[in-house]
């Protein structure tokens, strides 16, 4: 993951000042934003900060106020290019938007469109539609298919284009739990399988770290951090960036010893060891992953390598899914992430003392003068 | 009684016997109502689609006038063909008066409005999104256009029906226009008012059955259309 971009590839898609304005509002800016071939990029963030207005201009689905976009170096601006790029792409919008005919009608449109050859036509059609296990509703009427088949044929619709770029705008949304894994399991199948290049719009998590490789994130119409998904979720570089991709504990305080790299943050009163080279008087947000916070009803049996150790007791104890969120209260409020067996095996309860262990190296700090530019 | 039983009995042979007379005024009628329903499908589907997709200064001036022409009284609008038409009228020179063409025309101009207002109306409920959703696909603005009028089938054959239903037993506007020519511009209703007018009332039922069986006929057909292309 060092190489931040392919250094012997040339981007598919580049977006260069891009501003979207409506009714005086600037929805977007964006300075700049590349696609990689074969790479999934993720373009996440909150409601309403602008992710889909970028994902319909990037796809040549809405005209932009300024700015550049160019597919293979080439800038697209005029009709007959755009019309001639879009039948080279894909795009799923957040409903499967059928047409009123048979599912092998709506599949076979896209295609009849793009002038591919009549017989290779109903075999890609069905090819894709195996794909994603719904070739057997080929001949039923769309309007006629549950939410969860209904996107299955949407995506064969759009596979079934072999797009240069496949633009994806939560495509899903509002399935039930089982219908959206199933379907999220296939999807990342077969993007590897095909090494599509992927723009995909989302505000879940999970969505973007189980299929992205690269992240911009999004907010208030600017890009406030492009990275691997690694680094976005591992070292958001501000607070509001942490609390939307989760990041997990903030540990808010300042640096009190300092030696080779190893500090002590002391937060609320409590010391704990960092692995820093912030000097000495730096305020500072530390972030730390739920999951990096173990759990201890006696001391580890095993001298742990881990270098803190906080006593505390726990205040709250939520399901969070297939985990278990245990809230404790060590001088500071801390959360951890455990599997709903460990918690049996603790018989942990609310009010038990413990012990939170965690790493000098769990904790990404930033210091605070980044984190509070944007209040 | 008597009156009623008799037109009854020689409706029903004139019927029987295919009367030249009958036969001649049932084709005309069709020929001038469908030439008239064509014309404005092509011309109403057009303008209707083009006012359902965009947006514009005093767009809603000019679909509140539509509305308006949906509900004109024919007529008016006979009245002001035949104006124009009139042989010392700005298109006299045309010499359409009192020809099929007339009639074609007025009739043209009644079912517009309804084309279009229904047109417009079943284009406007489309999402928008399906529109983005087709450009996606690679659809130019014709191909677009042509998916939607397809997409949105079921409410325009409404408007298909709508249009037919109101040229066909229009009477006043191809009384104007037409004049009521035996063999030239006599059509299904114009011959049912001269009949009914001279006590010819077996003339008159023969042909408002005939009147009566075309439109069935015509609706029955677009109902079947429209039910064999409803989701299962």
């Amino acid at each position: 993951m060092n190489n931040k971009y392919p250094s012997n590839a040339a981007p598919v898609l580049q977006v260069k000042g891009l501003t979207t304005i409506l009714g005086g509002r600037k929805i977007i800016d964006i300075s700049e934003l590349n696609v990689w071939p074969n790479e999934t990029l993720m373009i996440i963030g909150p409601n309403g900060s602008g992710k889909t207005t970028l994902l319909l201009s990037m796809a040549l689905l809405l005209k932009p106020s300024t700015g550049i976009i160019k597919y293979h170096g080439v800038k697209i601006d005029n009709a007959r290019q755009i019309l001639a790029q879009r039948r080279r792409i894909a795009v799923v919008l957040q409903e499967p938007l059928l047409l009123n005919s048979s599912v092998m009608d709506n599949v076979t449109l896209g295609l009849k469109l793009r002038k591919v050859p009549r017989p290779m036509i109903h075999e890609r059609a069905i090819k894709w539609l195996e794909r994603f296990g719904v070739d057997h509703l080929a001949k039923r009427q769309a309007r006629t298919l549950s939410g969860g088949e209904a996107r299955r044929v949407s995506l064969a619709r759009a596979f079934a284009l072999e797009p240069e770029i496949l633009f994806l705008d939560e495509p899903f949304i509002a399935l039930d739990s089982p219908t959206k894994q199933a379907l999220l399991e296939d999807f990342e199948d077969v993007i590897h399988e095909t090494k599509s290049t992927v723009v995909m719009v989302t505000h879940d998590r999970n969505e973007a770290l189980t299929l992205g490789e690269r992240v911009a994130v999004i907010m208030n119409g600017t890009i406030r951090q492009y990275g691997t998904t690694d680094e976005i979720f591992t070292s958001p570089v501000d607070e509001e960036i942490a609390n939307f991709v989760e990041a997990g504990n903030i540990l808010r305080g300042i640096i009190t010893a300092q030696e080779n790299g190893l500090a002590v943050l002391n937060v609320n009163g409590v010391n704990i060891q960092v692995a820093t080279d912030l000097p000495v008087g730096t305020e500072t947000t530390g972030y730390m992953h739920y999951d990096d916070v173990t759990l201890y009803v006696n001391e580890p049996a095993a001298a742990s390598s881990a270098r803190n150790h906080l006593k505390g007791y726990i205040t709250r104890i939520i399901s969070a899914g297939a985990q278990i969120k245990v809230f404790v209260d060590c001088g500071f409020k801390l959360v951890a992430l455990i599997t709903r067996r460990s918690w049996q095996e603790l018989g942990l309860e609310v009010g038990m003392e413990i012990q939170a262990v965690f790493k000098a190296t769990s904790i990404h700090l930033i210091p605070r003068h980044t984190a509070e530019a944007d209040y | 009684m008597e009156l009623i039983f008799d037109g009854i009995t020689k409706a029903f042979w004139l019927l029987v016997h295919g009367d030249p007379e009958v036969i001649e005024i049932t084709l005309l009628s069709l020929g001038v109502s469908l030439i008239a329903t064509i014309i404005s499908l092509i011309i109403g589907i057009s303008i209707g689609t083009f006012l359902g997709l965009t947006r514009f200064k005093g767009g809603l001036i000019v679909r509140s006038l539509i509305n308006t022409g949906m509900g004109s009284p024919p007529v008016v609008v006979g009245l002001i063909v035949s104006v124009f038409l009139w042989r010392s009228g700005p298109l006299g020179a045309l010499k359409l008066i009192y020809t099929p063409w007339a009639i074609v025309i007025a009739q043209c101009l009644i079912s517009l409005p309804i084309i279009i207002g229904f047109t417009m109306a079943s284009i406007q409920q489309i999402d928008n999104k399906l529109r983005l959703q087709i450009l996606a696909l690679g659809a130019s603005r014709w191909q677009l256009l042509w998916i939607l009028i397809k997409d949105t089938r079921l409410p325009l054959l409404a408007a298909v029906m709508a249009g037919f239903g109101s040229i066909i037993s229009e009477v006043g506007a191809a009384m104007m226009v037409g004049g009521n020519i035996a063999g030239e511009t006599r059509v299904l209703t114009t011959a049912i008012v001269l009949a009914n007018s001279r006590g010819d009332f077996g003339l008159a039922i023969a042909l408002g059955v005939i009147l009566m069986v075309l439109v069935y006929l015509v609706n029955l057909g677009l109902t079947a259309i429209q039910q064999r292309s409803k989701p299962l």
